[in-house]
């Protein structure tokens, strides 16, 4: 859960703190409201850690550190899996869900 | 060794070496300790010590959130889990951390409601979708992650989510590094700064190590490259006679942090006068609880927790590995009795842990297999 991931964004959601990012490829709503300050817009990087853009970072840092973040191997796929996932899944259920 | 381009990144990390070499005084020896679980995690995934000299060791800190968590609060989180009507969450790493009485894992098994979320966001969600229950959102981390959990309560106060509540552990990074540094069983000479904590508080709370215990600092990034030149900037000072706070992370990390996450925490949470940090012990102010304004929030107060203290199993030495005297393999039960599959203690149970990070990758690439074996 420590990880801290780049996503792009790809639209604000209007009259809310959310917007949708790109996640290597997972499309997730993430919570833009510590870095709105900042000054979002489609097509910025940011850090993503648990739901919520940390940080803007520029497009070189994101696509240097999403590469470096595949190499990480399982706990990196733990996290996008995790990403993925519905809102709340029991231990139980990730069998058949092939794996968490 | 893997790097991500990798030819030249191979030619820069052996020219850092080299530097590092160069920096590095033969007729001493140099530890160096990387707070951040995250580092521990690329230093043994990327063999980083075999391009150091044998006489810089890097030790190893309790940056591990999940590391962290003693005993006692996975009780109390399982028997709020067990009340009737509760839905608790975590994140998926909780939930092999073994309390006194079995992990989350084993508690699920047994019919508590316990389910692994994302993300806080993804907890209240649940609540607004089951009214008729309670859902608990077991809040584990440092200043990286208790921004978003400071969020999402402010977001149930303004939504008036009622089922909805907060079981907080969220710990601080300086009163831990503070307990290490005045720890008389531990020699450093300055350390790697924690990266994604520092994009929240910024590179100024660090300035003690070097003010009141003559340490330099460096506060650096996730990649290989990062931890070389930041062991090369380490170097440098020691060389150069100074002794300061330095940011090697630029590129993520702004010297004053993200002023509105603080300001998040700020509004929520305040200081508890003590906190337990699993193999640290006691330490004062080290850790955060919800203010008296979000106390309908506070799971601490709608629940009767039994708030025991739990020694740590006999045979871990998890308090020794998070405090850097004892490397992953030199505990009793490291890779036998302990193992990620039945962890004993939590440094085996987080991808971010010491003994997890050795036992799934350091024992392969490691060359200096001499040491490894004692």
């Amino acid at each position: 859960m420590c990880l801290a991931i780049p996503g792009q964004i790809e639209r604000l959601i209007p009259e809310t703190d959310l917007a949708t990012a790109d996640v290597s490829g997972v499309k997730r709503n993430v919570n833009i409201g510590l870095v709105s300050h900042e000054g979002i817009a489609p097509g910025d990087w940011v850090l993503i850690h648990v739901g919520f853009a940390l940080s803007k970072v520029d497009e070189h840092e994101a696509r240097a550190s999403l590469e470096f973040l595949e190499t990480l191997g399982e706990a990196f796929r733990d996290e996008i899996a995790a990403m993925t996932g519905a809102e709340g899944f029991s231990p139980l259920d990730t069998a058949e869900r092939g794996g968490g | 060794m893997r790097f991500v381009d990798e030819f030249r990144d191979r030619r820069l990390a052996q020219e850092l070496s080299a530097q590092i070499a160069r920096l590095a005084r033969p007729d001493r020896e140099y530890r160096f300790m990387e707070v951040c679980g995250g580092h521990t995690h690329t230093i043994y995934k990327h063999g980083i010590q075999d391009f150091l000299p044998p006489n810089i060791t890097l030790v190893h800190g309790p940056g591990c959130p999940v590391c962290v968590i003693p005993m006692g609060r996975v009780d109390d989180a399982i028997h709020i889990a067990r009340q009737p009507g509760v839905i608790m969450t975590c994140f998926g790493d909780m939930m092999r951390v073994p309390g006194s009485t079995g992990s989350f894992l084993d508690a699920s098994a047994e019919g508590a409601d316990i389910r692994m979320v994302y993300s806080p966001l993804d907890a209240l969600k649940l609540a607004r979708k089951n009214r008729d229950r309670q859902v608990v959102f077991f809040a584990i981390g440092f200043e990286t992650t208790a921004p978003s959990t400071a969020l999402t309560l402010l977001k149930a106060a303004a939504e008036n989510v009622t089922n909805f509540s907060v079981f907080c552990n969220h710990v601080t990074i300086v009163p831990a590094l503070k307990a290490i540094l005045d720890s008389p069983d531990l020699r450093l000479d300055g350390f790697l700064g924690p990266g994604h904590v520092s994009t929240v508080i910024g590179c100024r709370p660090y300035q003690f190590v070097p003010q009141a215990f003559q340490r330099p600092v460096v506060v650096a990034g996730f990649e290989p490259l990062d931890i070389l030149e930041s062991v090369r900037l380490l170097l440098k000072q020691l060389h150069e006679g100074r002794c300061e706070v330095e940011n090697q992370y630029t590129r993520v990390v702004p010297w004053e942090g993200n002023t509105k996450a603080l300001e998040v925490i700020r509004n929520t949470m305040e200081l508890r006068p003590h906190f337990e940090w699993r193999g640290l012990g006691f330490i004062s102010q080290s850790a955060l609880r919800l203010r008296e304004p979000f106390s309908n929030f506070d799971a601490e107060r709608i629940f009767q927790v039994p708030g025991v203290r739990v020694a740590d199993p006999k045979a871990c030495q998890c308090g020794e590995v998070l405090k850097g005297v004892l490397k992953p393999w030199e505990c009793k039960v490291f890779g036998t009795a302990c193992t990620p599959e039945t962890p004993i203690g939590t440094c085996m149970v987080s991808s971010e842990g010491a003994c997890a990070a050795y036992y799934n990758f350091g024992r392969f690439t490691r060359e200096r297999v001499a040491e490894a074996v004692r």
